[in-house]
C-alpha cells in the first residue's frame, strides 16, 4: 500500500463532508485522514484526503469523487512537490525528574509548550506524520497521558494554486 | 476559480432543460411567466411546468400536502398510485420509454423511504429520473418528529445528486438543477426533498433560473486521438466483436451503431440493458452476452481480439470471473463515465464520451482506416461464430410433465405482439427468458431492471411507460412472485385509464432460486415455494392467490390459460382489449430452467449450453 494525499475543493455546502465520506466507504476505500477547512474563496473548502490504495484503486477513487456534483477540482500532492503537515497537542507525564527530557525533547522537535502543571506537560507540534511519529515514539516511555492529532493538510510548493490562474494539474478527468 | 457559471453555461443549461420536453413546450413556455408573491408550492408547481412535465407519478401526505394543492389546479398530470415504490418505478418505465425525464413525488418518512428501491434500481441503470419528497418542517428536522427521514442522507449512495431546499426562493434553480443533472452526462435519478414550511412560505418566481454547479462537467465530445486509435484497432482486429450495453440507447444512438455494425462488419452483442439497441434479425447480431447469454455472444467474447465496449460497464452479470474474462482481447472501451472506464477491466483504448457522439467520430475514422486500405478480412472469424450458433442455438425443451411451457408462452406472446410492442419484466427466470426468446427490432421496447434487479419492477414500470406512449401496446412479463409485490398498481391503471397487459409465468415457486437450489442446493427447495402446499410438499390443489379473481377485483379483466393449445387464443384474447388492464395467468410447469448458464463466479469458457452439456468449442481453429 501506499499514501496519496489528495486534496479536493468542494463548494462549502451542508452535506458535501457527509457525501464524500460515505463514497469512501460504499466504496470500501481506506481513509488515513481528512481534514477539511476554509479556502481564500468563501464559496469553496479544501479536503485534504489521505488515502492507501495502490495505483489503479487511486484512480477510481479519484474518478468516483470527481462525479460528486459539489467536488470542484482534486489534485494529488505528494512527495518533495507539496508542503504537508498535521498538528499534534500531546500531554505528557512529567513529574520534576522528567521535566528537563520533556523540555529538551520538545525543543529538539521544535514543539512548543503550551500548557504546565505539577504532573503533566502539553506540548503542540507541527510536521510532517514522519516527524510527529519521532517524536511520539520518544516521548512514549516518559507516558502520554492523552493526544489529539489532526489530518494531514497540504499545499504545492511554487507560484501555483489549484484555484485561479497558472493552476496546478488536476488529476485526469478522462479516464 | 469561479463558482458562479458563466453566461454561456447558463445558456447551454437551459437548452438543455427545453430539450428534456418536446411535447409539452408551449406549455412550458406559457408557465415560465414570472410570479411575485406566490408559495413556495406554487414555485415548485410552476417550475415543473416550466421544465415541461408531463405527469408525476406520487402519493401526497402530510409534509408534501402544501405542493398537491396547486398541482390540482396544474397542467402537469398526477397519476395517484397505490405505493410510493409504484411510483418511482411508473417514473423509470416513463423515462426508459419516452427518452424524458420521470417524475415520481412523496410525502416525507415512510413515503419518501417507499422510493428507496426504485430510486437505487435507477442509479443502477442509470435511468434520468427526479424525485421529489416533502419533509419536516426545517424547524423540526433533526428532532425525530412525526413522519421525519433522513431522505437526503440515506438517498446519498443512491441518487446521482440530491438537494434539501433550505430556502422557497431556491426552488426553481434546484429543480432546474436537478433535470439538468437527471438527463445529462451518465443520466440518473436525483431527490429534491422540501420541507413543508419551505412549500409554504411566500416567494417570487421566475424561469430560467440561473444554475450553480461549477463541479458538473460532464465530458460528451470524445477525444479524436483516442478515437483514431480505436479505430486503427479495429482496423486491425481478426475477431473484433461490439460489446454493446445501455448506454448507447440512453444516447440515441442506435442509428450511429448500426452504420458501424454495418462498416466493421464485426459481430454485436447486447447486453440485457441493450435489448433493442441493434436489431435481433440483424445476422451480425450474436444476442445477448452474459451468465443467461447466447454461447455464440459469450464465446465470441471470450475468444474476442478487439473488444469494443460502447456505453457497456463489465458489470459481473457480463464478465463473469473477472480475470478469466476476454483473456485474449485489447479492449476499447467508450463511456461517458470515465469513472466505469477501467473499473473492472483495463482499457487500451480509453474513450470518455457521449456514445452517440463517439459511434458517429469511430464511424468517420474507420472510414478513412478503410480508404487507406486497412480493410480486415473476417471470414475465418464469421466462420467460427456461424458455427456456434448453428451447433448451440437458444432453445428450450418442452415440460416432460407436459405441463405448459414458459418460454413457450414468452415467445408466443413476442411473436403475436410483435416488435412494436413495449416489454417490461420482473426479475428471475421469467425476465431471462423474456431477454431470450422475444426478438427486439427497436430502441426503448425492452424495459427491465438489469443493475438492481428488483423484483416488482414490471407491473408499475408497464404503467409508466404506457401513460408515456399510449398508442404503443405494453406488456409486463411478470413472475408470480415479483407480481405479488407491485400488483396493486394495477388498481391505478384501472382507475386511471392505463390499459397495460400482464402476463403472469405463474410457476408457483420463486423460480430463479428454486433454480440454483436444483443445481447446486441438492434440489432442497428452502423456502421458494409459493404455492399452497400439502404436508408432503406437493401443491394443494388450490389457488392462492387466484390471479384471475385478484384481476378481477382490482378493476382488470383476468384471463387463464394452462395449455399449450389455448396460448395463442388468450394472446389474441388480451390483445383485442384495449380499454382495460388484462392479466393473464400463465399456469406454467415449476421446472423450466433459463439455460445456457454461467454459474456465479465461474469462467465464461464454462459455460453450460444447457443442463451437463459443455459446448465443444474448437479451440485455436481462429
Amino acid at each position: 500500500m501506499t499514501r496519496h494525499t489528495l486534496s479536493v475543493l468542494v463548494e462549502n455546502k451542508s452535506g458535501v463532508l457527509a457525501r464524500v465520506s460515505a463514497l469512501f466507504s460504499r466504496r470500501a476505500f481506506n481513509i488515513e485522514s481528512l481534514a477539511v477547512g476554509p479556502t481564500e474563496n468563501p464559496d469553496l473548502s479544501r479536503m485534504t484526503i489521505v488515502v492507501d490504495a495502490e495505483s489503479a484503486p487511486l484512480e477510481q477513487v479519484t474518478k468516483q469523487l470527481n462525479k460528486l456534483v459539489e467536488v470542484i477540482k482534486i489534485v494529488e500532492l505528494d512527495g518533495g512537490a507539496a508542503v504537508q503537515r498535521e498538528l499534534l497537542l500531546v500531554k505528557v507525564r512529567a513529574a520534576m525528574a522528567e521535566r528537563t527530557t520533556v523540555l529538551q525533547t520538545a525543543e529538539l522537535f521544535r514543539a512548543r509548550v503550551v500548557d504546565v502543571n505539577t504532573d503533566t506537560v502539553t506540548l503542540e507540534a507541527t510536521g510532517t506524520p514522519d516527524k510527529l511519529q519521532a517524536l511520539l515514539a520518544v516521548l512514549a516511555p516518559l507516558g502520554i497521558k492523552e493526544m489529539a492529532q489532526s489530518g494531514t493538510v497540504a499545499l504545492g510548493r511554487g507560484p501555483r494554486s489549484m484555484s485561479g490562474a497558472g493552476t496546478l494539474r488536476p488529476v485526469d478527468r478522462s479516464a | 476559480m469561479t463558482t458562479t457559471p458563466s453566461e454561456s453555461a447558463t445558456r447551454e443549461a437551459a437548452a438543455a432543460l427545453t430539450g428534456v420536453e418536446t411535447t409539452a413546450r408551449s406549455i412550458a413556455e406559457s408557465a415560465a411567466e414570472p410570479a411575485t408573491g406566490i408559495t413556495g408550492a406554487q414555485s415548485l408547481v410552476r417550475s415543473l411546468e416550466a421544465v415541461g412535465v408531463e405527469v408525476v407519478f406520487g402519493i401526497p401526505g402530510g409534509a408534501i400536502l402544501p405542493a398537491y394543492d396547486p398541482l390540482f389546479d396544474s397542467r402537469v398530470r398526477h397519476v395517484l398510485v397505490r405505493h410510493e415504490q409504484g411510483a418511482g418505478h411508473a417514473a423509470t418505465g416513463y423515462a426508459q420509454a419516452t427518452g424524458r425525464v420521470g417524475v415520481c413525488m412523496a410525502t416525507s418518512g415512510p413515503g419518501a423511504t417507499n422510493l428507496v428501491t426504485p430510486l437505487a434500481d435507477a442509479y443502477m441503470d442509470s435511468v434520468p429520473i427526479v424525485a421529489i419528497t416533502g419533509q419536516v418542517p426545517s424547524a423540526a428536522i433533526g428532532t425525530d418528529a412525526f413522519q421525519e427521514a433522513d431522505i437526503r442522507g440515506i438517498t446519498m449512495p443512491i441518487t446521482k445528486h440530491n438537494f434539501l431546499v433550505t430556502d422557497a426562493a431556491e426552488i426553481p434553480q434546484r429543480i432546474a438543477e436537478a433535470f439538468h443533472l437527471a438527463a445529462t452526462g451518465r443520466p440518473g435519478p436525483v431527490l429534491v426533498d422540501i420541507p413543508k414550511d419551505v412549500l409554504q412560505a411566500t416567494t417570487d418566481f421566475s424561469w430560467p433560473p440561473r444554475m450553480d454547479l461549477p463541479g458538473y462537467k460532464p465530458t460528451t465530445r470524445p477525444h479524436g486521438k483516442q478515437v483514431r486509435e480505436a479505430a486503427a484497432m479495429i482496423a486491425g482486429a481478426r475477431r473484433p466483436v461490439l460489446y454493446v450495453g445501455g448506454g448507447v440507447l440512453k444516447a440515441g444512438a442506435t442509428e450511429e451503431l448500426a452504420e458501424l455494425a454495418a462498416l466493421t462488419g464485426a459481430p454485436v452483442v447486447t447486453t440485457l440493458m441493450a435489448r433493442g439497441a441493434f436489431p435481433d434479425s440483424s445476422p451480425q447480431h450474436l444476442g445477448m452476452p452474459g451468465m443467461h447469454g447466447t454461447v455464440a455472444a459469450v464465446t465470441a467474447l471470450q475468444k474476442s481480439d478487439v473488444l469494443v465496449a460502447l456505453g457497456a460497464r463489465f458489470d459481473d452479470r457480463v464478465t463473469g470471473e473477472l480475470s478469466t474474462f476476454a483473456p485474449g482481447a485489447q479492449v476499447v472501451h467508450a463511456d461517458i463515465d470515465p469513472a466505469e472506464i477501467g473499473k473492472n477491466r483495463k482499457a487500451d483504448v480509453p474513450i470518455v464520451g457521449d456514445a452517440k457522439e463517439t459511434i458517429a467520430e469511430l464511424v468517420t475514422a474507420l472510414r478513412a482506416e478503410h480508404a487507406a486500405g486497412r480493410t480486415p478480412d473476417l471470414a475465418a472469424w464469421w466462420e467460427q461464430l456461424d458455427d456456434w450458433r448453428t451447433r448451440y442455438p437458444l432453445g428450450y425443451d418442452e415440460p416432460e410433465d407436459g405441463a405448459l411451457s414458459p418460454q413457450y408462452v414468452i415467445e408466443r406472446i413476442g411473436t403475436i405482439a410483435g416488435p412494436d410492442a413495449i416489454y417490461t419484466s420482473g426479475v428471475g427466470q421469467h425476465q431471462m427468458w423474456a431477454a431470450q426468446f422475444i426478438r427486439y427490432e427497436k430502441p426503448g421496447t425492452w424495459l427491465n431492471s438489469g443493475g438492481a434487479g428488483t423484483m416488482g419492477y414490471a407491473v408499475p414500470a408497464a404503467m409508466g411507460a404506457k401513460y408515456g406512449c399510449p398508442d404503443t401496446t405494453v406488456w409486463a412479463i411478470d413472475g408470480d412472485g415479483c407480481f405479488q409485490m407491485t400488483n396493486q398498481e394495477l388498481a391505478t391503471c384501472a382507475i386511471e385509464g392505463i390499459p397495460i397487459k400482464v402476463a403472469v409465468i405463474n410457476n408457483g415457486n420463486l423460480g430463479m432460486v428454486r433454480q440454483w437450489q436444483t443445481l447446486f442446493y441438492e434440489g432442497r427447495y428452502s423456502n421458494t415455494r409459493l404455492h399452497a402446499q400439502q404436508p408432503d410438499g406437493t401443491p394443494k390443489p388450490v389457488r392462492i392467490p387466484d390471479f384471475v379473481a385478484l384481476a378481477e377485483a382490482l378493476g382488470c379483466v383476468g384471463l387463464r390459460c394452462e395449455a399449450k393449445d389455448d396460448v395463442d387464443a388468450v394472446i389474441e384474447k388480451a390483445m383485442a382489449i384495449t380499454d382495460a388492464p388484462v392479466v393473464i395467468d400463465f399456469v406454467v410447469g415449476a421446472d423450466a430452467q433459463v439455460w445456457p448458464m454461467v454459474a456465479a463466479g465461474s469462467s465464461n469458457d464454462d459455460i453450460l449450453a444447457a443442463r451437463d452439456l459443455r459446448p465443444v468449442f474448437g479451440d485455436n481453429q481462429v
